[in-house]
């Protein structure tokens, strides 16, 4: 490491730690729910030599939806893809600290990325339907996972249509291209392919950023109506969207280094989303649910 | 009738001047490049039906032997050459494409065009696409001819190193255009590298992929310098590729064009019709494949 990197790094670190103070004080006196599904401690993700986040701890409870907000660059999605493994695809990216599925360290020795993202499903900024038909592209996860027995199929692919909100307007054109759809109806596909695995948690990549409002409120809508069977969590842009549906939000931040001009991101706070709106303990929280900053 | 109203002092018309001006030479010169590139083609195309449709007939397809270059036009048939080419580009086929799809995807999916093994694979493919196609027929005549004697499978084996390097490229070409999010959505199911590839990766890319390998297919069935020293021109038919000599369509082309008798002549021509309708057909036949495949694609 050459001088001016370790005077960025022993930076970098101090910042953090006056984070985990503030940080720590916020998660103390935040009501826990109920079991926890993801628990973080101190997480940093790399890309390459470059820390894109740094120390990120929280804990995310089950059939609740946890919301990451933040300014752009500020490694709400990389943190969001840590929890299923997808930076693995990333070349160069690795993660320190630990990251806990129900207990289980997602990123110890043996640990099968395949198995992870069965129960760890996510859905994607941009609709990203296959180019195959509708039928077939909420059938390809059963299939992947080797059901292939023809009513359960139709069963599973009715279900999850229906849960998705999607059944009665593709009913009767199952067997058209699921590139044919609307933008708000592609991203319900998706939905309906990750639900149709029957994964434990969704992840949700700002679901909603390339749709218009009544797509979106569609789609939050839905969020609400499957919480009760799915842990979500969310990336969003959207403040509104935050307060909307979600029951606890975090709120990231970025560590701007002059010297290297290069950019971490921070967890500021994370709390119930009511508290984090209305009573944030961060000065820098304040100025961004306010619309100050970011 | 068109209302005239005042117009307002303001010009939306587009403004006189040199931007103007280049625009219609430059609209120009593209119109008179088109017309150059497709004038060779369409003098091609009407010339060989010309001269080539008066000696074919189902039976100068399917009859032989050839007969010799003094032989008037309508004696005999060329049905050796049409089987061979046939033999040998299926079989040349049937090495080259599989092999070159892999090779593809293991530079696409599997190195992300880096590590050792990657980069010699791209590299040599790229050296391959150079190699002169006479050359290719020298090294197949170096490795196999001289040991298991001439045959229709030598003529396949240095038809399927011309196609090799043309199917990795244009198959990586297409995979690298499937986009990563598709690949995402697949992982994010819980799909193994392979699955995603099979099951999205190349039904996505599959229209291009058949495409280049028609175009290699086609480049492959036309060529007559590397079966020169492989396959040996003879004038019966030869069902069996795997020994003794063969024949082709180009071969027949190569030797009855530049004879001086008119009826060799004639089944030069004949010869290059046949050639170009089988290509013709193959990549009609393809297309069909490929627009069944490739139906949810649109929308």
């Amino acid at each position: 490491m050459t001088q001016p990197e370790q005077n960025v790094a022993a930076q970098v670190q101090a910042e953090a730690e006056t984070q985990q103070r503030t940080q720590t004080a916020a998660h103390r006196r935040m009501e826990p729910g109920g079991n926890s599904v993801f628990d973080t401690e101190n997480v940093s993700i790399f890309y390459g030599s470059f820390k894109a986040v740094t120390d990120v701890s929280l804990t995310m409870y089950e059939n609740e939806i946890t919301a990451f907000i933040g300014p752009s660059g500020c490694g709400k999605t990389t943190v969001l893809r840590t929890l299923n493994r997808m930076n693995d695809l990333v070349p160069g990216a690795h993660v320190e600290g630990d990251v806990r599925y129900r207990g289980a360290s997602l990123y110890a020795k043996g640990v099968s990325p395949i198995a992870v993202r069965r129960r760890i499903g996510m859905v994607f900024q941009k609709p990203n339907p296959f180019p195959k038909s509708i039928y077939d592209n909420v059938a390809y996860g059963p299939r992947i996972n080797g059901e292939h027995n023809k009513g359960k199929l139709n069963e599973i692919v009715e279900r999850s249509l229906q849960q998705a909100a999607l059944w009665d307007e593709v009913k009767d054109r199952l067997n058209k291209s699921g590139l044919g759809l609307s933008g708000g109806q592609a991203q319900r596909l998706c939905i309906a392919r990750t639900i149709a695995v029957e994964p434990d948690v969704i992840l949700m990549d700002e679901p909603c950023s390339a749709l218009d409002p009544i797509a979106t409120g569609a789609i939050e809508d839905l969020m609400k109506e499957i919480k009760s069977k799915y842990t979500i969590v969310i990336v969003t842009h959207n403040m509104q969207q935050a307060t909307r549906v979600s029951d606890r939000t975090a709120f990231y931040s970025v560590l701007r280094n002059e010297k290297s001009d290069t950019r971490t991101g921070v967890l500021v706070e994370y709390d119930k989303t009511e508290r984090l709106f209305q009573d944030p303990s961060d000065p820098r929280t304040q100025a961004y649910v306010t619309g100050r900053m970011g | 009738m068109a209302v005239v109203t005042e117009q307002p002092n303001i010009d939306l018309r587009e403004p006189k001047g040199w931007r103007r001006n280049l625009n219609r030479i430059m609209t120009w010169l593209m119109v008179l490049s088109f017309i150059l590139v497709i004038i060779p083609l369409v003098f091609v195309l009407v010339t060989v039906v010309i001269k080539g449709a008066p000696v074919i007939s189902w039976t100068w397809l399917t009859t032989g032997p050839i007969p010799p270059n003094v032989a008037p036009a309508d004696v005999g048939g060329i049905g050796p050459a049409v089987l061979g080419t046939i033999l040998i580009t299926f079989w040349a086929t049937l090495m080259a494409v599989p092999l070159g799809i892999l090779g593809a995807i293991y530079l696409n999916e599997y190195s992300g065009g880096r590590g050792l093994l990657g980069g010699l694979i791209s590299f040599f493919s790229d050296v391959m696409t150079g190699v002169p196609s006479i050359v290719m027929g020298l090294f197949i005549f170096s490795i196999w001819v001289l040991h298991f004697g001439f045959s229709g499978f030598a003529g396949s084996l240095a038809l399927g190193c011309l196609m090799l390097p043309i199917v990795i490229r244009s198959t990586y070409e297409m995979l690298r255009l499937v986009p990563n999010s598709l690949r995402e959505g697949s992982y994010a199911l819980g799909a193994t590298k392979a699955r995603v590839t099979v099951t999205v990766v190349l039904p996505a890319a599959l229209g291009g992929i058949v495409s280049g390998a028609l175009l290699a297919i086609a480049r492959a069935a036309g060529e007559t310098a590397p079966l020169l020293f492989t396959i040996l021109v003879v004038t019966t038919a030869n069902p069996n590729v795997f020994s003794g000599p063969n024949t082709s369509l180009p071969s027949q082309i190569f030797t009855n064009a530049s004879s001086a008798f008119t009826g060799a002549q004639a089944r030069g021509w004949g010869a290059a019709l046949t050639l170009i309708v089988i290509c013709f057909v193959l990549m009609i036949a393809a297309r069909i494949v490929t627009a069944r495949f490739t139906r949810f694609q649109q929308h």
